[in-house]
C-alpha cells in the first residue's frame, strides 16, 4: 500500500488542474465539493499508507519512491521522489485531514463570493504543494513546496484584493519569506557542496560527514528558512497581517500546515541539528521561547478576534521551535498535531463568529454570542481548554511535554526557558479565557455602535446644528436689510419734512410781499394755505416711517439673540463631539455600550440596519467540522500519553525519522508530576485571573492591556520606520549606483555592441567572392596553425 | 581487430545487416516510393498526400530506432557495410533527432506548399534524401562515405533552397549556397585525400590505429605533416556546413532566401547531422590528435559565438535574425565538442564526459526550438513568404495571440530562459566547459547568451508590445519612391500580406508538439536521461575502443 503514496500529491493537484480549467463552469458549491473530494481522497490514500507503513518492522519505515528522474546535469541529480516515513506520512495525515475539514467548511464560508471557485483553485495548489513539501525526498523538491505554499499564501492572502489593505498583507508576507528563503537556499547549496547530494537519504545518513562548524552554519541558514515560513522573531511580522486573507485560509494556512513547515523542516533535518555544535540547539530554544513570550504578551492586548488567535499561533510555534532546541521532536510534533487541531477549530470557530456578525471581527462589539450561536460557542470552548492547557483536553499533554523536557534540557539556561515557558503558557490560558468571555459571554454588545458610527453621528448631528444656524443667519441678514430700508426711508421723510417748512416760508414771504389786488394774490394765499397742509402731513409721515424703524430695530435684535444662542449651540454641540473621544478603553464582559443618548436621531444607516439582523448560526457545511475538529481537539491527547513506555504511540512512531536523536529523559517521576501539576496550577491560576478581570470586573483591564501590546511592543512600527527613514536612504543609494553605474555600463556595452555589430556588417556585403575570400582567409588561419603543430 | 576489418573489406560483396540500416533504407526508400507513386498516379501530387507521406516515412523510421535500439542494446554496437558504418547508441540518438527534424520540415512544408500554390513531391523526395544523406554522414566510419553523405545531404538541401521558382531571392540563395558549398567540398575532399595519403586507409578506426599502433609516433610518411594538413581541411568542410564562424557567410544570405520551412530543416538536421559527423571524424578518427585540433575548435567556437551574437544586433529582418542566432548555436555546440575530450583525450566512463551529453542534448532541444521558430515563421511570412521583416511581426499578438505566444515560447528557449529545454541546453554546455576548466570558453559563452537574448528579446517585444505598422508606413521604409510606394502598397495589399495570417492544421499542430516538447523537457530536463547518457556513453566510446 506504501506503493500508493504518489497519489497523495496526485489527488490535489488533479483537482486543481480540474477546477483551473472547469472551476467556473461547475460554479458553487459545486466546484468547492469537487476541491473537497479531492482532498479526501488524498486523505483516505495516506490513510492506506499510513496502516501499510505500520504493518512494517520499525526499522524499514523509509521507502525512496522514485517516480522519474527530474534533473540530470553531471554529478547533480536530482529526481523526483517521495520519502515516505512515519513523520511525513503524520504530517501527510494531518494537512489532508485538517485540509479537508477547512475545504468543506469553506463551502460555506464563502458563499456567494464571486471568486467562490477561484478560491478553491488556490486552495488544492496549496494542498498539493504542502505534501511535495513534506513528502518530498530532497531538499530541491522541499523548496518547490516551500515556495508553492508561499506562493499560494500570497494569493489567498490577497484574495480580497479589492481592499489594498489585503493587497499589501500579501506583499509583506511575500517578502518577508523571501529574506527566509535565501536561508533555504544557502542551507541547501553548503550541504550540496559538502555532501555532494541534497537527497534527504544521504543527508539523513551520511550527515556525520559533515563538521559541526559547517553543521552549525547549515543549521542557522536552514533556522532563518524556518524562522521566515515559521513566523519566528525577527521575522513574524507577516502572520497578523496575514489574517487579511479569509477566515479558512487564515486556519488552514496560517495555523495548521504551512506555518509549521519551518518546524518540519528542522525536524527533517534532525541529523544535521544533532551534528552542530550545540549552541544551535540553544539559538533555535531561545528564539522560541522569546517569540513565545513576546507573542502571548501581545495577545493580551488585541482587541480583533483573529489578531488574537494569530499572535497566539506565532506564540505557540514557539513553543515547537522550544522544543526541536532542547531535542524535543517528539513534542515538537506533538505540539504541531495537537496544535493544527485547536488552532484550526478557533480560527474556524472565530470564522463562523465573524460569518455571523456580518464581518464583524471586533470582540469588542460581541459578547453574549453563545445564546445565538451555540454550535460554535461549545466547540470553541473546546479548543479554549485545548490551548489553555487543562487536561485532559490535548494541548495540556503537548504543551506539558516541551516544557518537561525543556526543564530536563542540558543546554545553557535551560531552566530559564522554562520560566520563559511557564510564562507563556499563563499568559497563554490568560488571553484565551479573556477571547472566550469577551466573545460568548456577558453583555450582547453586537448592536452597539461603532467608533466610526458615533463619530458620524456627532458629525451629522453637528450639521444639523450649522444647518439650523444658517437659517437664522439668512433671516438676520433679511431683518437688518429691512432695518436698513427703513432708516433710509426715515432719512427721505425728513428731507420733506424740511422741503415743505421751505415752502411754507418761502409762500409766506411771497403772500407778504404781494399786495391783495394783484391779481395772483389769491393763488398765491391758495399756494400758501397748500403748503401749510403739507407741513403736518410730512411730519406725521416721518413719525410714522420713525416707528417702522423702531419696530424694525426690534425685530433684528431678536433675531440677532437667537443667531447668537444657536452660535452658542454649535460651539457647545462641537465641543461635546470633539469632547467624544474614540472609545478604546479596554471592553469587560459587562461594559456597557457607549452612551448614545445625545445621538440616538443621528446614528447612520448602518447602525440602525444592524438592530434588525440578529447573530446566526452558520451553516452545517461549517458546523460539522468544527465538531469533529472539537473532538480532535480534546482527545489528540492519547497520541502520546506520559503514564508509561507504551502509551507513547507517537514517540514509537516517529523513531526511525529520528535517528536517535531524540533527547532523553533524565527527570524522576516525581519531577514528572510535580511540573504538570505546576502547569495545571498555573493554568487555573490563569483562568481565574481572566474571569476576575473581564467578567466579574474586579481589576479594571486598562491596567493589564498595556499601549506596547497593543501595539505589538512597536516592532513591526520600527522596521517600517527604519524601511522608511534610513533603510529608504541606503536603498535610493543603491537605486542611484543601479541606474548610472550599472546601467550606464550595460548601456555602454550595448551600444558598443550596436556599434560593433554595424561595422561587421560591411564585412557581409552579399557578394559570392567576397564569401569566397573570407573562406579562404579562415582557411589559411586554420592551416597555419595545423603546419604550425608539425614542427 | 584491424586486420580483420581489412581482410573483409577487400571481399567483393560485403554482406549487409540491412536490420539494422532499417531507419536509413526506410527514409531512402520512402523517398523513392513517393516519386514513384506520384508519378504513377498524378492527382496524388496534390492535397495532402505528399506531406503525410513524407511524415509517414519520418514515423516509421522513427518508430524503427527503437528495434535498433534494442538489437544494439542487447548485441553491443555493430559495424556494418564492411565496416564503414557505425550503428551504436550515438548513430541512433542523431538518426533519431534527424527524423524528427524531417517530420517538422514535413508538416511545415504541407501549409506553405498550398499556401504558395506548389503542387509536388519533389520537395519531399530532396527531403527525405536530403535526411539520409544526413543519416550516413553521422553514421558513417569512412571518410568517402562520409564525403557521400555529406554530399547527399547537402546537394538536396541546394536544391531546396533554390525551389521557390518565384522568389529571385531563393535562388540567389540557392546559388551562393551551391558555390561555396562546392569549394567547402573540393578542400573537404582534398583533406580526404591527405589523410588516405598519410595513413593509407579511409577507415576511421583504422586511421586511430595507425596511428597508436607507432608507439614511436612514426606513421607510413614519417612524420604528422599530412594527416595535420588533411585535419584542417575536414574541418573546414565541417566547419562550412554547420556554419561556424568564419565559414558562415552564407548562412544569412541563404537562410533569408530560402523558403522558410526548408531553413527549418537546414538548421535542425544539416547542422545536427554536421556535427554528428564532425565529432565522429575528429574524435573516432583523430581521437589521438586532441591537442592539435581542439584548440582550433574552441576558436571557430568563440569566433561563432562572438560573430552570431554581435552581428544579431544589426539585423531588422527576423530570417537573417535567426540566421545569426543559429550561427551563435553553433558556437554552443562547438563549446559542447571541445568539451567531449578530457585532457589529453583519454577518460574511461560518460560519467565525466558532460561535453558529450550537452552535445547530444543540445542536437534535441536546438531541433525543437528552431524548427519551432521557423515554423512559426513559415506560417507568418504570409502569401510569397516575404513578410519576415521585424515590423512584420509587430502586433502579432493581437492579430495571432496563439502563434505570438507559441513564438515567444521558442524564443525564450533559444534565449535560454529557465523552464524552458533551452536553458538545460546552454546550462550543460557551460558545465561542461566549466568541468574541463576551459573558463574563458564558460565565460564568452555565457556572456554570448546574454547579448544573443537581445534578438530574441526584440522580436518578442516587437509582437507584444507595439501595434502593427499601418501599411503606409511600411511602404516608405521599402522604398524611398512614392510611385514605388503605391505600387509596392498595391502589391501588399493584393498579396495580402498584412491581411489575416492563414495558419494551417498540420502546420500548428507540429508548432504545438515542438512548443509543448520544449516546455516538458524544461520542467523535466532528467526526462530520458538514461537514452541520452547511453548514447553519450557510445560517442565517448568511439574513441575508447579504438
Amino acid at each position: 500500500m506504501i506503493d500508493l503514496a504518489f497519489l497523495i500529491p496526485l489527488f490535489p493537484l488533479a483537482g486543481f488542474l480540474l477546477l483551473f480549467f472547469f472551476g467556473r463552469r461547475l460554479g458553487e458549491p459545486v466546484a468547492g465539493w469537487v476541491a473537497t473530494f479531492f482532498c479526501g481522497f488524498s486523505f483516505v490514500t495516506t490513510a492506506l499508507v499510513f496502516i501499510g507503513l505500520a504493518g512494517e518492522p520499525s526499522s524499514e519505515r523509509f521507502h525512496v519512491q522514485k517516480l522519474f528522474t527530474w534533473i540530470s546535469v553531471g554529478s547533480f541529480e536530482v529526481d523526483f521522489g517521495l520519502l515516505v516515513d512515519p513523520l511525513s506520512i503524520t504530517m501527510c495525515l494531518f494537512i489532508t485531514g485538517v485540509g479537508s475539514l477547512i475545504h468543506m467548511y469553506s463551502i460555506g464560508y464563502m458563499h456567494g463570493d464571486p471568486n467562490f471557485s477561484k478560491f478553491f483553485v488556490y486552495l488544492n495548489l496549496f494542498v498539493a504543494s504542502m505534501i511535495f513539501l513534506v513528502l518530498s525526498d530532497n531538499l530541491l523538491l522541499t523548496f518547490l513546496g516551500w515556495e508553492g505554499v508561499g506562493a499560494c499564501s500570497y494569493l489567498l492572502i490577497s484574495f480580497w484584493f479589492d481592499d489594498a489593505a489585503n493587497a499589501t498583507a500579501g506583499k509583506k508576507a511575500f517578502v518577508t519569506n523571501r529574506i527566509g528563503d535565501v536561508g533555504f537556499m544557502l542551507g541547501t547549496f553548503l550541504l550540496f557542496t559538502s555532501l555532494s547530494s541534497i537527497n534527504y537519504e544521504d543527508i539523513l545518513t551520511r550527515s556525520d560527514e559533515l563538521t559541526p562548524q559547517v553543521a552549525s552554519i547549515v543549521a542557522v541558514l536552514f533556522l532563518l528558512g524556518a524562522a521566515g515560513k515559521s513566523a519566528q522573531l525577527p521575522l513574524y511580522v507577516w502572520l497578523p497581517d496575514a489574517m487579511a486573507g479569509p477566515t479558512p485560509v487564515s486556519a488552514l494556512i496560517h495555523a495548521a500546515t504551512m506555518v509549521t513547515s519551518g518546524v518540519f523542516l528542522l525536524t527533517r533535518l534532525n541529523p544535521v541539528l544533532a551534528q552542530a555544535e550545540t549552541w544551535t540547539g540553544g539559538v533555535i530554544a531561545w528564539i522560541g521561547a522569546l517569540t513565545a513570550l513576546f507573542a502571548a504578551t501581545v495577545a493580551v492586548a488585541q482587541t480583533d478576534i483573529k489578531k488574537v488567535l494569530a499572535y497566539s499561533t506565532v506564540s505557540q510555534l514557539g513553543y515547537m521551535f522550544l522544543a526541536i532546541g532542547v531535542g524535543a521532536y517528539v513534542p515538537a510534533i506533538f505540539h504541531m498535531i495537537t496544535h493544527a487541531f485547536f488552532k484550526a477549530l478557533l480560527f474556524l470557530g472565530s470564522g463562523s463568529v465573524i460569518h455571523g456578525l456580518n464581518g464583524e471581527q471586533d470582540m469588542r462589539r460581541m459578547g453574549g454570542l453563545q445564546k445565538y450561536m451555540p454550535v460554535t460557542a461549545f466547540t470553541f470552548i473546546v479548543g479554549w481548554l485545548a490551548i489553555a492547557g487543562v487536561p485532559p483536553f490535548s494541548g495540556f499533554w503537548s504543551k506539558d511535554e516541551i516544557l518537561l523536557y525543556t526543564w530536563d534540557a542540558d543546554i545553557a539556561g535551560g531552566k530559564a526557558l522554562w520560566v520563559v515557558g511557564i510564562v507563556t503558557a499563563l499568559l497563554t490560558a490568560f488571553y484565551m479565557t479573556r477571547q472566550v468571555i469577551l466573545t460568548f459571554f456577558g453583555e450582547t454588545r453586537y448592536f452597539q455602535p461603532t467608533n466610526e458610527e458615533i463619530q458620524q453621528a456627532w458629525a451629522n448631528r453637528v450639521d444639523s446644528v450649522r444647518s439650523d444656524a444658517a437659517g437664522h443667519q439668512e433671516a438676520f441678514a433679511k431683518l437688518e436689510a429691512a432695518t436698513e430700508k427703513a432708516l433710509a426711508d426715515v432719512a427721505k421723510r425728513e428731507a420733506a419734512v424740511a422741503k415743505s417748512s421751505e415752502d411754507l416760508i418761502s409762500a409766506e414771504l411771497a403772500v407778504a410781499s404781494a399786495s391783495e389786488s394783484d391779481d395772483g394774490y389769491e393763488k398765491l394765499t391758495k399756494a400758501l394755505d397748500k403748503a401749510t397742509k403739507a407741513g403736518p402731513k410730512a411730519e406725521t409721515a416721518l413719525s410714522k416711517a420713525q416707528e417702522k424703524v423702531e419696530a424694525a430695530r426690534d425685530a433684528q435684535r431678536e433675531s440677532e439673540e437667537e443667531l447668537i444662542s444657536v452660535q452658542a449651540q454649535i460651539l457647545e454641540v462641537e465641543n461635546l463631539a470633539n469632547r467624544v473621544e474614540v472609545s478604546n478603553a479596554p471592553v469587560t464582559a459587562g461594559s456597557a455600550g457607549p452612551d448614545i443618548s445625545e445621538i440616538e436621531d443621528y446614528l447612520p444607516e448602518s447602525y440602525t440596519d444592524r438592530q434588525d439582523s440578529e447573530p446566526h448560526e452558520s451553516p452545517a457545511t461549517m458546523t460539522v467540522p468544527l465538531i469533529v475538529l472539537a473532538a480532535l481537539a480534546a482527545v489528540a491527547g492519547l497520541l502520546n500519553l506520559p503514564f508509561a513506555k507504551s502509551t507513547h504511540f507517537l514517540e514509537h512512531w516517529l523513531e526511525p525519522s529520528l535517528f536517535g536523536n531524540e533527547h532523553h529523559l533524565s527527570s524522576s517521576g516525581a519531577t514528572k508530576w510535580g511540573l504538570a501539576i505546576f502547569a495545571i496550577a498555573c493554568a487555573a491560576t490563569a483562568i481565574f485571573a481572566a474571569f476576575s478581570v473581564y467578567r466579574n470586573n474586579r481589576v479594571d483591564p486598562s491596567k493589564i492591556e498595556l499601549d506596547g501590546m497593543a501595539n505589538a511592543w512597536w516592532v513591526d512600527q520600527s522596521y517600517a520606520d527604519f524601511f522608511g527613514g534610513p533603510g529608504r536612504a541606503l536603498f535610493n543609494l543603491f537605486a542611484w549606483f543601479d541606474r548610472t553605474i550599472v546601467d550606464g555600463a550595460v548601456m555602454g556595452f550595448s551600444k558598443g555592441f550596436s556599434w560593433f555589430g554595424r561595422s561587421m556588417k560591411l564585412l557581409q556585403p552579399g557578394l559570392v567572392r567576397s564569401y569566397a575570400l573570407g573562406i579562404a582567409v579562415g582557411s589559411i588561419l586554420i592551416m597555419s596553425w595545423f603546419i604550425g603543430r608539425i614542427y | 581487430m584491424l586486420a580483420q576489418t581489412t581482410s573483409e573489406s577487400a571481399g567483393i560483396v560485403p554482406s549487409v545487416d540491412w536490420a539494422l540500416l532499417a531507419p536509413l533504407v526506410i527514409l531512402a526508400v520512402g523517398g523513392i516510393l513517393l516519386i514513384t507513386i506520384s508519378s504513377i498516379f498524378p492527382r496524388l501530387r496534390f492535397g495532402g498526400f505528399p506531406a503525410g507521406f513524407t511524415i509517414l516515412t519520418a514515423v516509421i523510421a522513427g518508430g524503427s530506432l527503437t528495434r535498433v535500439w534494442n538489437d544494439v542494446s542487447e548485441n553491443g554496437p555493430a559495424w556494418v557495410v564492411a565496416n564503414a558504418l557505425g550503428i551504436d547508441f550515438y548513430t541512433l540518438f542523431v538518426w533519431g533527432t534527424i527524423c524528427l527534424a524531417v517530420f517538422f520540415c514535413a508538416a511545415f512544408l504541407d501549409g506553405y506548399l498550398r499556401r504558395e500554390a506548389f503542387d509536388g513531391p519533389e520537395w519531399y523526395v530532396l527531403l527525405l534524401m536530403s535526411a539520409s544523406g544526413g543519416m550516413i554522414l553521422a553514421a558513417s566510419q569512412d571518410l568517402i562515405l562520409t564525403f557521400v553523405g555529406l554530399e547527399i545531404l547537402s546537394i538536396a538541401v541546394y536544391v531546396l533552397a533554390g525551389l521557390h521558382l518565384r522568389r529571385s531571392d531563393s535562388q540567389e540563395a540557392a546559388f551562393k549556397y551551391f558555390i561555396l558549398g562546392a569549394l567547402s567540398s573540393a578542400l573537404f575532399l582534398y583533406g580526404i585525400a591527405l589523410v588516405y595519403g598519410a595513413t593509407g586507409t579511409t577507415l576511421l578506426p583504422g586511421v586511430a590505429v595507425v596511428r597508436t599502433d607507432n608507439p614511436a609516433g612514426l606513421n607510413p610518411l614519417e612524420d604528422s605533416s599530412m594527416i595535420l594538413v588533411g585535419m584542417a581541411l575536414l574541418m573546414i568542410g565541417f566547419g562550412f556546413k554547420v556554419s561556424a564562424a568564419p565559414f558562415h557567410f552564407w548562412t544569412p544570405d541563404v537562410y533569408e532566401g530560402a523558403p522558410s520551412p526548408i531553413v527549418a530543416f537546414m538548421a535542425s538536421g544539416v547542422k545536427v547531422a554536421g556535427f554528428a559527423g564532425m565529432i565522429r571524424v575528429f574524435w573516432q578518427g583523430f581521437g589521438f590528435y586532441v591537442a592539435d585540433w581542439k584548440p582550433i575548435v574552441s576558436v571557430l567556437a568563440i569566433a561563432s559565438l562572438i560573430v552570431g551574437s554581435l552581428l544579431a544586433l544589426a539585423q531588422t529582418n527576423v530570417k537573417r535574425m535567426l540566421a545569426y542566432s543559429s550561427i551563435t548555436h553553433a558556437g554552443f555546440m562547438l563549446v559542447a565538442v571541445h568539451g567531449v575530450p578530457y585532457e589529453g583525450g583519454f577518460r574511461t566512463t560518460a560519467e565525466e564526459s558532460l561535453g558529450a551529453q550537452a552535445l547530444l542534448f543540445y542536437f534535441l532541444a536546438y531541433t525543437l526550438m528552431v524548427a519551432g521558430t521557423f515554423g512559426v515563421a513559415s506560417i507568418v511570412s504570409g502569401n510569397g513568404d516575404a513578410a519576415t521583416s521585424l515590423d512584420d511581426y509587430r502586433g502579432l499578438a493581437k492579430t495571432s495571440p496563439v502563434l505570438a505566444g507559441l513564438m515567444a515560447i521558442f524564443l525564450f528557449a533559444q534565449a535560454g530562459i529557465p523552464f524552458t529545454v533551452g536553458f538545460w541546453a546552454k546550462f550543460r554546455v557551460i558545465v561542461s566547459a566549466v568541468q574541463t576548466e576551459s573558463y574563458i570558453l564558460a565565460g564568452i559563452a555565457m556572456l554570448a547568451a546574454v547579448v544573443a537574448a537581445v534578438l530574441y528579446l526584440r522580436i518578442v517585444v516587437s509582437m507584444f508590445l507595439t501595434d502593427s505598422v499601418p501599411a503606409v508606413a511600411l511602404a516608405v521604409d521599402d522604398d524611398d519612391l512614392p510611385e514605388a510606394n503605391e505600387e509596392v502598397q498595391a502589391e501588399r495589399a493584393e498579396v495580402g500580406t498584412l491581411g489575416p495570417i492563414v495558419i494551417p492544421r498540420a502546420g500548428l499542430a507540429a508548432v504545438v508538439i515542438a512548443a509543448v516538447a520544449t516546455i516538458v523537457f524544461g520542467l523535466l530536463p532528467g526526462l530520458g536521461s538514461g537514452v541520452l547518457s547511453d548514447a553519450a556513453d557510445a560517442l565517448i566510446a568511439l574513441r575508447i575502443s579504438s
